[in-house]
């Protein structure tokens, strides 16, 4: 779709001069289309189930795609933050998991008010974040290998909390449940706000800046004074932040803490959704916009597939076929932006 | 303190010199890189300091950055005798080292670039000002020649040349006082390669800024420094004027040098 770059002819080095600029143009224009070309795909998917099945456009569809959409979108965002740094989070799924159990026990069994539990829990996920960065920033682990063994230890510890029993969610008509998940545009308003807040963090703070830059060229950053090591564990911190909220959104709306719930099948879509709309995996570019968009694409697949009566087996091809689509892109254009340097 | 150079070096009448190294020695190990460099660095003056690999070009461009301290000798900024600790240290008392491939975040506009880690904000808010540093980058790039397609194009969309450019500016916006640019010609065409010398010239006339060119390829260097500093074997072997030398007489040196290499071999 980039197009071939016109052949000026003329004088050689006025010609390749052109064909340079003529080339910054063509990626200019990709980088945008690109991003636009995400939403395109949502609209042209919301569009074809719309047709394809009279149930898609109602309001109860919608307000499923909406739940499916909002969990996804909230991890997201901090894994798009993460990974604009360089750095992934495998443990998502399991802070998800672990965060509405602190919650639980501060309530049931320490008995404190659930608003305190809910800050327990945030702050428990934040302490899992801390040391998902310490371990990689200090210790030099790759975060890959730290965070997929927080996973698994994670994954452990809620099961042995839990007794490997889901529990009942406390308070479930209250006020505090409706606007904490339960209520039925909670989670996406949540969603909304995480994304605007952290989309401004990253284009209009120094945050930003600092995290862009320590994904985009770390020797760079560093010798500018950026304290990179700093930038990496506050993003692992604000990643986990986020999927504990997740959790605790979840948990109000299901009215039910289950300790297998999110995992890797959720982390997995996070960072999906964060690689279709158009993070990169290396560091150093992505939008949380573009990951809610992409979070949004896998929303309307999973729902319109299971509408259609798709099983979740062919999801899953669907989903793999999507990511590879989405990082062929990915790939292509990084090639197409170092030629365009050359 | 001595401030007239070793010989042949531009009279700097009172002026402090920004940089002078007296008798640097290092070694790494049983290498010896530095055996007894003295150098200066007049106000305002471009330094070509050249030499073959080898030679310990980096090596003291990296103990006058703060990367490495010396085993022996005196390092003055200023004129003031000073002790390096660190590059930050190096960087507060205004020299910065411009990289070719090292200066820019290829994801970053050209004005946050400029900007980076000093950014203009909506004081008491965390926010940037985004519409007053695309100004202020614009209007200096402007003043010092710089041409970008735009200064929201994402440095990764600009050549090598424009991208050391705009790190060179960069530095100097930042208030440096000495500019040290390592091989800031290398893999660079003619084309490009004339920007950077246009640049360079630009500071030069305005003179806010002394400079160190690190380079290889002394012909290019001959173009717009004033002075020359042949290192080798870890030592100034050869400090002139750039009028009073030629590519030829540097040559001369470098082929005499290859050969005693040969004949030891």
């Amino acid at each position: 779709m980039a197009g071939e770059v016109p052949r000026v002819s003329g004088v050689e080095e006025r010609g390749q001069a052109r064909r340079a600029l003529a080339q910054v143009r063509v990626v200019g224009s990709f980088l945008q289309l690109r991003w636009a070309s995400i939403l395109v795909v949502a609209i042209a998917l919301a569009t074809y189930f719309a047709f394809a099945n009279s149930a898609f456009l109602t309001g109860s569809n919608i307000l499923v795609i909406a739940s499916f959409l909002a969990e996804v979108a909230i991890i997201t965002a901090g894994e798009v933050m993460l990974m604009v740094c360089g750095e992934i989070d495998l443990s998502v799924g399991f802070v998800y998991a672990l965060a509405p159990f602190v919650m639980y026990f501060a309530w049931n069994d320490a008995g404190l008010p659930l608003s305190i539990g809910v800050l327990l829990a945030l702050v428990a996920s934040a302490i899992i974040g801390l040391v998902n960065g310490l371990v990689t920033v200090v210790l030099r682990v790759p975060s890959f290998v730290t965070t997929m063994g927080m996973a698994f230890l994670l994954y452990g510890l809620t099961l042995t909390v839990s007794g490997a029993f889901p529990v009942q969610t406390p308070q479930q008509n209250t006020r505090f449940a409706e606007v904490m998940g339960h209520g039925q545009v909670a989670e996406l308003l949540w969603a909304v706000a995480v994304i605007v807040v952290v989309q401004v963090g990253l284009s209009y703070t120094r945050w930003g800046l600092y995290t862009i830059s320590t994904g985009g060229n770390i020797l760079g950053a560093s010798e500018a004074g950026v304290n990179v090591g700093r930038v990496k564990i506050a993003n692992f911190m604000v990643a986990a932040v986020l999927a504990g909220f997740a959790g605790i959104l979840a948990a109000f709306r299901i009215t039910s803490i289950d300790p297998t719930a999110g995992g890797f099948d959720i982390m997995f879509r996070a960072v999906a959704a964060a690689v279709i709309g158009g993070t990169a995996l290396a560091g150093g570019a992505g939008t949380v916009t573009g990951g809610f968009i992409g979070a949004l694409v896998l929303a309307i697949l999973l729902d319109g597939f299971t509408l259609e009566g798709i099983e979740a087996k062919t999801f899953n091809m669907i989903l793999g076929i999507a990511i590879l689509i989405a990082m062929i892109l990915n790939v292509t254009l990084q090639r197409r932006r170092q030629q365009g340097t050359l | 303190m001595s401030i007239t150079g070793p010989g042949g070096g531009a009279a700097s009448d009172g002026v402090v010199d920004p940089i002078r190294v007296e008798h640097i020695g290092k070694r790494f190990g049983a290498v010896v890189a530095l055996r007894d460099v003295t150098m200066t660095l007049h106000k305002g003056e471009v330094l070509g300091l050249i030499g073959d690999n080898g030679a310990g070009k980096s090596t003291l461009i990296k103990i006058i950055t703060g990367f490495h301290q010396p085993d022996s000798g005196s390092i003055f900024i200023d004129g003031v005798e000073m002790r390096l600790h660190s590059v930050s240290h190096a960087r507060s008392l205004g020299i910065e080292t411009v990289y070719q491939d090292l200066a820019l975040i290829p994801g970053l506009s050209v004005y946050h670039n400029m900007f980076l880690k000093r950014e203009r904000l909506f004081d008491p808010l965390p926010l940037l000002r985004n519409g007053q540093m695309k100004r202020e980058a614009r209007q200096y790039l402007h003043e010092m020649g710089v041409e970008v397609p735009s200064v929201d194009a994402p440095a990764a969309q600009l050549s090598g040349g424009q991208r050391q450019a705009i790190a060179m500016a960069r530095a100097v916006y930042s208030k440096a006082k000495v500019l040290l640019l390592d091989e800031p010609l290398a893999a660079m065409g003619a084309k490009e390669g004339a920007l950077i010398l246009d640049l360079i010239g630009k500071l030069k006339e305005r003179g806010d800024v002394s400079i160190i060119i690190i380079a290889h390829n002394y012909a290019q260097v001959l173009e717009v420094a004033d002075r020359i500093n042949l290192l080798r074997h870890g030592t100034i072997f050869l400090d002139k004027r750039a009028a009073e030398t030629s590519t030829q007489e540097l040559t001369e040196v470098v082929v005499e040098e290859y050969r005693r290499s040969r004949r030891s071999v």
